[in-house]
């Protein structure tokens, strides 16, 4: 009698955490506001696009102590880019865990260009990754089919499911079982990364998903992720791999 | 130089009127806010933005610090002759960015 009460209790839990199904899986653009997504729609007023012909220009500059530029390797990003944000994180055999785009693009700096890799949120970082995600606008996320990714993958979603925090709130508590409330003001989107590096009203400028991560744990007080935490990149290749069949945004404009 | 977005027609019927939209990359500091140790940091935007039509200004606006980053001006004007349209942002340390962009109306 007791293991069947436990059973249903675990049951409950279980259906209360339930992920969404995918016919019901909705980008965080269908919650924006009008005025919003008009933003996002027209390359004229969209700003991220400013932050995509600055990436463009460091696309080509030549530098770091092998004087060379990203193009000097992968040529024209349009097509040598193609795709290529729709399946990252990616597992690096070299360090054996998965980078995210950003440490993708720094790690190439410091290997292969001889160069500093560059901050954190700098406008160039920002840019050059913004660059080479909207080569990717349209294409589905492709969460990535590694088997040696499995391992992260779970430890992103043990991340995304465990409480946390002053609130005592887990990721899908809100963003599975709660979407399209509202918190405060706000409607809950259901947290897909679907415009990353995103364009942000509240922030005035473009911001990384890592960014947009330590927002929420700040939010349910508790100690966010350093940036490019393995843990931080586990919790973005789950939220990938939850978003996956979804189109790209690239430079997505949110509220 | 900061990067600018400017979409306008390049063909137009002439007295048509034609929708002029730009966008430039500021950070338009207002001057109000403060850093992490607790300074100011001073204000820097931009306060004017010109349009001229071959010479004739045609759309000017004053800018002021309750204005967003990367600040995004439409306007609309009447396609008169064929020619140059000419942008420029001034901000708070007097520096002026001009663009120009080239219509043809027939």
């Amino acid at each position: 009698m007791k293991a069947v009460a436990l059973a249903l209790v675990a049951a409950a839990a279980a259906a209360a955490a339930a992920e969404i199904a995918p016919e019901n899986r909705r980008s965080g653009y269908e919650f924006a506001a009008p005025e919003t997504r008009a933003m996002q729609d027209d390359d004229s007023a969209n700003p991220g696009i400013l932050g995509v012909l600055q990436g463009s220009a460091l696309w080509a500059a030549k530098t770091g102590t092998g004087d060379r530029s990203c193009a000097d390797c992968h040529g024209d990003a349009p097509s040598s880019m193609k795709g290529v944000a729709a399946r990252y994180p990616a597992f690096d055999p070299a360090l054996g865990r998965p980078v995210d785009l950003e440490q993708r693009i720094n790690r190439c700096r410091t290997e292969h260009q001889g160069a500093a890799p560059l901050a954190w949120e700098s406008a160039d970082l920002l840019a050059l990754t913004a660059f080479v995600a909207y080569q990717s606008r349209g294409l589905p996320i492709a969460g990535s089919k590694n088997a040696e990714l499995r391992p992260f993958l779970d430890q992103g979603s043990e991340l995304f499911h465990r409480r946390e925090g002053q609130l005592n709130l887990s990721c899908s508590q809100c963003h599975d079982d709660n979407w399209g409330k509202r918190l405060s003001g706000a409607v809950i989107p259901q947290g897909h990364p679907t415009g990353y590096p995103v364009y942000r009203l509240e922030w005035q400028s473009l911001g990384s998903l890592q960014r947009r991560l330590r927002n929420c744990m700040i939010g349910v007080r508790a100690e966010p992720f350093e940036y490019g935490a393995p843990e931080a990149v586990a919790l973005e290749l789950y939220l990938m791999g939850r978003a996956s069949g979804m189109p790209l945004e690239t430079p997505a404009v949110r509220p | 130089m900061a990067r600018v977005l400017i979409n306008l027609p390049a063909r137009a019927k002439r007295g048509e009127v034609i929708e002029i939209k730009t966008l430039i990359a500021h950070p338009m500091e207002t001057g109000y806010r403060v850093g992490p140790i607790g300074t100011a940091i001073p204000r820097d935007i931009i306060n004017r933005f010109v349009c001229t039509y071959n010479g004739a200004e045609v759309f000017r606006a004053e800018l002021f610090p309750a204005i967003a980053a990367n600040p995004f001006i439409a306007f609309f004007t009447v396609a008169t002759e064929s020619g140059e349209i000419a942008f420029s942002w001034t901000d708070d340390h007097g520096e002026t960015q001009t663009e120009v962009r080239q219509i043809t109306v027939e």
